[in-house]
C-alpha cells in the first residue's frame, strides 16, 4: 500500500484498483459478518477455495469474505457474481454443489435459494427478494460488496473521494453542506448534526476532539456492529471529514469489548488508513493532521451516554454528569469535544461526495437520509434493514419483514431499545421519523425494532426492559436507581397476581418522578416502556389486576394448564414433563397435578393432538 | 463580578458558577439537600435539592446543588410538582434509611410514609448511596472508598470488600454522612472503622488520643508539619499556652 501525500496519489491508485477489477468480473461473496458466522460462514471459505481449485477456476473466480448483508436470518449467505444471485443458509456440503452447478455449469441450485415462506416463491436475485427490495441501502450498501480487512477494496467503490472532496471545499462549506443534507443523530436523540459541529468548532480551544460512539448496547440491535465490521473505513472517512470541519486533531473510538470482530476490523482499518497516509500528519497534502485512539468499553449501557462515555475513557467510573457543560463546551480531557455515533459518522461521506441536495431527497423533510433498523422478535425475515425515514411500520414490519411467523396476529413493535416505547397495531401506518415516534410515546433510539405478536404479554415486555435499565442503571440517582427497580418489584406483583388499582397508581406517580427527576436520559426515558404499556396495551395490565388473568397467556402464576378430551393417551407429555407432574396410563386420559407443575410448557409444545389447553 | 438571579421573584447576588444551592441558602430559602457538601463536587445523587427553572432554553425541574448560578437564571423552590417528585425520592430514600433521624424528620414534616417494599441491603444499614463519603475521602487525599457496582446492586466502601490501604481513620466520612450510618467504634487504644484498627497516638501531657498513628503520618508528610505537631492535644496545647500567657503578666 503506497502512501498518498496528495489528492492526484489517490486518485491514480484508485485508477490501477479499479481497472483490474472488470465489473461484469465473477466472485464469490461469503458473508463474514457475525451472524453469518456463528452459523458458521468461515467453513466456508477453505471449502470454496479447494472446490474452485479442483473445478480449475482458482483465479478465474475472486473468492471474497465481506461484511453482514443483514439477512441473518438465513445466514450463512452466499453471492455469486456478477450474477448476484443468493444462496442461503449454505453449509460446507452444499459447496461442491454451488461450484459444480453454478459456477462451473451455470445452473442454478435451486433448493439453495431464498424461499418465501408464504407464498413458497423461490428468488435468484438478492435484489429481488422482498426483505431486500423494500429497502433503501445507503449506509449498508457496499457492506456485501467489499471486504472490510482490504482498503483496496473501499477505494474501488470510491472510498475517501469524499473526503478528498471536502479538503478542496474548506471547512466553512463543509459544515454547510452537513447542516443543509438535514442530517440528525442516529444515536437516539436526533440532534442536527450540522449544527452540533458547528456549535463545537465555534468553542474556544484549539484542541479539539471527536468521539465516535460504537457502544451500541439496546438488547437484539447491531446496527453499529455490523457497519464497523461490514464497512470501517466508511466511519473513518466520515470522521474524518468531521474532523476537518470541526478542526479537531484527536479522534476516539468507544467500542464495546463484546464486539471482538469490530474491535479487530476497525483496529485494521486504522492501522491501513495511518500507513496509506489517511491518518497522521498533513493528510493527503492538505495540511490537516487527525489521528484516533480505540477505547474499548467494558459493557455498561450507561456509557452510552455522552458524559458517562466521557468519564469511562478518561478512566472514571462510567457515571453521567450534569450538563451543562455541554461536551461541546468541556468535553473529554476538559476539550471542546463532539459526540456522534457510528451510523451517524457513516453517512457523512455519502452528504459530501453526493451533496446535500442529493441526500435530502432521500427521506422526509425533518428526517433526511435512511435509518438502519435491527427488525427482531416475532416476524418472519429478521435482520438489518436499512430504509428511508418516512416508510411506515406497517412496511418494514410486513413488507419487508414478511409479517408475523405461524399465521399469528401482530400485537405491537417496540422501536428505540429499551427505553423506547411499545406502539399497537392501530399505529402501524404512522410514518417512521423522529419526531413522529416521539410524539407517539416512542422514540427513534438508535434503530432497534422488537415484533411481537399476539402470544406476548405486556406486562411481561414492560417488567423484562424495567428489568434491564434497572440493572444497568449507573446507581447515581435516588429516583433511577430505586424508582426502577420499585417499578420492576410492581410490575412482578402484577405479573404475579398480587397487583392491585393501588398499584397502578403507584406506578404512575413512580414513573412521573423518575422521568422528571433522573440526572440523564437513561432516567427520564426509563419509564417509556412503562408509559406506552399503561397508555396503549391498559386493558391487557387491567386483566391482570381486576381478573388475576393473562389474556397472552405468559404470565405464569396467572395460567394453568390441563389436558381435555382430545388427550388420546400417548403418553408424549408424561414422558417429557420434568417434573412427572402429569399421570395417566397408555390410552387413557393424562391429568396434571397442578401442585407439580412449573408450568414450563413442555406439554403444550410436545401433544400432537392439541389436547394441552392453557388457561 | 457579582450576577443576579432571581429566586421565587426575589433578585438574589451570587458569583458565576456558584452552586444555585448553596446561593438559595445563603439568602435563606430552606432546600432540604442530603448530599450535598460545599467542600467537594456535587453529583447530584439524593434528588432532593430539586427547584423549577423557569428561565433559559431548558426550562423545568432540576436539581439545584449541581446547577451553576448565571446571570438572570430563575427559579422557583416550591410548587406542587416540587413536592410531590421531593416527596416520592424522600419516600425512596426513607425505604434505604428507615432508621435516619433527618429522613424521618423530613417524612414527618411532609406527610410521607413508604408504601413500598425496601430494596435489598446495601451492605451498611440506613446508607443511602450519595458517596459524600467517597467524595471527601477521595478530596482529603486518602481515596480509601469508592462506589462499586450499578443499580439496586451499588455499593458504597472500600474497594473489593478488603480493608482500603488509603484509610487512615481519620473519620471524615462518617463527619459528614447525612444519615450517620458509617459505623465507627472508638476503644481508649484504638478506633476501628472499615474494618480496620488504628492505634491512637496519644497526648504526652493528659494522655488522651489525639489523632491515629497513620493519620498522624499522613497529615506530617503531606502538610510538611513538625514530628512533633501532634504529642500534645488542642486542649493541653491551649492550656499550657494560658499558663505560658499567665506566668508572663503576672
Amino acid at each position: 500500500m503506497p502512501r498518498f501525500s496528495s489528492e492526484k496519489d489517490l486518485e491514480s491508485y484508485r485508477h490501477k484498483v479499479a481497472a483490474g477489477r472488470a465489473p461484469d468480473r465473477r466472485a464469490v461473496a461469503v458473508c463474514a459478518g457475525t451472524g453469518c458466522k456463528a452459523f458458521g460462514s468461515a467453513k466456508l471459505l477453505p471449502v470454496f477455495e479447494a472446490e474452485l481449485a479442483k473445478a480449475s477456476l482458482k483465479g478465474k473466480i475472486e473468492l471474497r469474505a465481506t461484511g453482514c448483508h443483514g439477512f441473518c436470518e438465513r445466514g450463512p449467505l452466499v453471492l455469486i457474481f456478477p450474477a448476484g444471485r443468493l444462496y442461503t443458509k449454505v453449509k460446507p456440503e452444499d459447496v461442491p454443489e454451488i461450484v459444480r452447478e453454478d459456477l462451473a455449469g451455470g445452473r442454478v441450485v435451486e433448493r439453495l435459494l431464498y424461499r418465501d415462506p408464504v407464498s413458497g416463491k423461490a428468488y435468484e436475485k438478492e435484489e429481488d427478494i422482498p426483505f431486500y427490495m423494500h429497502q433503501q441501502r445507503l449506509v449498508l450498501k457496499n457492506n456485501g460488496l467489499l471486504d472490510p480487512a482490504s482498503l483496496d477494496d473501499y477505494l474501488a467503490l470510491g472510498g475517501y473521494r469524499a473526503l478528498a472532496k471536502a479538503f478542496a471545499m474548506g471547512p466553512e462549506k463543509v459544515l454547510e453542506e452537513v447542516k443543509k443534507s438535514g442530517l440528525r443523530g442516529r444515536g437516539g436523540a436526533g440532534f442536527w448534526t450540522g449544527r452540533k459541529w458547528e456549535i463545537c468548532r465555534a468553542a474556544p480551544g484549539p484542541d479539539k476532539v471527536i468521539i465516535c460512539n460504537a457502544d451500541e448496547g439496546d438488547p437484539g440491535a447491531f446496527m453499529d456492529r455490523s457497519v464497523i465490521e461490514g464497512n470501517p473505513h466508511s466511519v473513518l472517512e466520515g470522521m474524518l471529514i468531521g474532523a476537518f470541519a470541526i478542526g479537531a486533531s484527536t479522534g476516539c473510538v468507544y467500542i464495546r469489548q463484546e464486539y471482538p470482530l469490530a474491535v479487530e476490523r476497525l483496529g485494521r482499518a486504522v492501522a491501513a488508513a495511518r500507513e496509506a497516509g489517511l491518518l497522521g500528519e498533513n493528510i493527503l497534502g492538505s495540511g490537516f493532521a487527525f489521528d484516533l485512539r480505540i477505547y474499548r468499553g467494558g459493557g455498561a449501557f450507561v456509557c452510552g451516554e455522552e458524559s458517562a462515555m466521557i468519564a469511562s475513557i478518561e478512566g472514571r467510573r462510567g457515571v453521567p454528569r450534569r450538563r451543562p457543560p455541554y461536551p461541546a463546551q468541556s468535553g473529554l480531557w476538559g476539550r471542546p469535544t463532539n459526540i456522534n455515533n457510528v451510523e451517524t459518522w457513516a453517512n457523512v461521506p455519502w452528504i459530501i461526495d453526493r451533496g446535500a441536495d442529493w441526500y435530502r431527497a432521500i427521506g422526509t423533510e425533518k428526517s433526511t437520509g435512511t435509518k438502519i433498523f435491527s427488525l427482531v422478535g416475532k416476524v418472519n425475515n429478521t435482520g438489518l434493514v436499512e430504509v428511508p425515514m418516512g416508510i411506515s411500520l406497517r412496511q418494514i414490519v410486513f413488507d419487508i419483514g414478511g409479517g408475523i411467523p405461524g399465521g399469528k396476529k401482530f400485537k405491537a413493535v417496540q422501536t428505540g431499545g429499551p427505553s423506547g416505547g411499545c406502539l399497537p397495531a392501530s399505529k402501524l401506518d404512522i410514518p417512521v421519523d423522529f419526531d413522529t415516534l416521539v410524539r407517539e410515546g416512542a422514540m427513534m433510539g438508535s434503530g432497534g425494532m422488537i415484533v411481537m405478536d399476539e402470544s406476548t404479554c405486556m406486562v411481561d415486555v414492560a417488567r423484562y426492559f424495567l428489568n434491564f435499565l434497572k440493572f444497568e442503571s449507573c446507581g447515581n440517582c435516588t429516583s433511577c436507581r430505586d424508582g426502577l427497580y420499585q417499578l420492576h418489584r410492581l410490575f412482578t406483583d402484577i405479573a404475579e397476581g398480587r397487583g392491585s388499582e393501588h398499584t397502578l397508581e403507584l406506578v404512575e406517580e413512580l414513573a412521573r418522578t423518575v422521568k422528571a427527576t433522573s440526572l440523564c436520559a437513561l432516567g427520564s426515558t426509563a419509564v417509556n416502556p412503562v408509559e406506552s404499556t399503561l397508555k396503549y396495551f391498559r386493558e391487557e395490565i387491567l386483566a391482570h389486576v381486576r381478573d388475576r388473568r393473562c389474556p397472552a397467556k405468559v404470565c405464569k402464576a396467572l395460567i394453568t394448564y390441563t389436558i381435555n378430551d382430545k388427550c388420546n393417551g400417548c403418553t408424549l407429555c408424561a414422558k417429557r414433563c420434568p417434573q412427572q407432574a402429569i399421570t395417566g396410563t397408555v390410552k387413557k386420559l393424562h391429568v396434571i397435578d397442578q401442585k407439580k407443575c412449573i408450568k414450563c410448557g413442555i406439554c403444550l409444545d410436545v401433544c400432537k393432538q392439541d389436547a394441552v389447553w392453557v388457561e | 463580578m457579582a450576577i443576579r438571579i432571581f429566586i421565587d421573584e426575589q433578585e438574589v447576588k451570587a458569583e458565576p458558577g456558584e452552586s444555585v444551592l448553596m446561593v438559595a441558602r445563603r439568602a435563606g430559602f430552606d432546600i432540604p439537600a442530603l448530599c450535598y457538601h460545599e467542600a467537594v463536587e456535587s453529583i447530584g445523587a439524593c434528588r432532593l435539592c430539586l427547584v423549577e427553572v423557569r428561565s433559559g432554553a431548558r426550562p423545568g425541574i432540576s436539581t439545584s446543588c449541581n446547577m451553576k448560578a448565571e446571570d438572570g437564571l430563575r427559579i422557583s423552590t416550591d410548587s406542587p410538582e416540587i413536592r410531590r417528585d421531593r416527596a416520592t425520592n424522600l419516600e425512596l430514600l426513607l425505604l434505604r434509611a428507615p432508621g435516619s433521624p433527618v429522613l424521618r424528620e423530613l417524612a414527618a414534616r411532609w406527610g410521607v410514609r413508604p408504601r413500598l417494599q425496601p430494596p435489598p441491603d446495601a451492605g451498611i444499614a440506613n446508607c443511602i448511596l450519595c458517596e459524600l463519603c467517597v467524595r471527601v475521602c477521595a478530596a482529603l487525599g486518602h481515596n480509601a472508598l469508592a462506589a462499586v457496582g450499578r443499580g439496586e446492586k451499588k455499593r458504597v466502601g472500600p474497594a473489593f470488600g478488603k480493608p482500603a490501604e488509603g484509610c487512615v481513620g481519620c473519620g471524615a466520612c462518617l463527619s459528614v454522612c447525612p444519615t450517620r450510618c458509617i459505623v465507627m467504634k472508638d476503644t481508649p487504644a484504638a478506633r476501628t472503622i472499615w474494618g480496620q484498627s488504628f492505634e491512637f497516638h496519644r497526648c504526652q501531657v493528659c494522655g488522651q488520643p489525639v489523632i491515629t498513628e497513620k493519620h498522624r503520618a499522613f497529615a506530617i508528610a503531606k502538610r510538611g508539619l513538625p514530628e512533633d505537631y501532634y504529642d500534645v492535644c488542642e486542649p493541653c496545647k491551649q492550656s499550657q499556652a494560658s499558663q505560658r500567657f499567665a506566668s508572663v503578666v503576672w
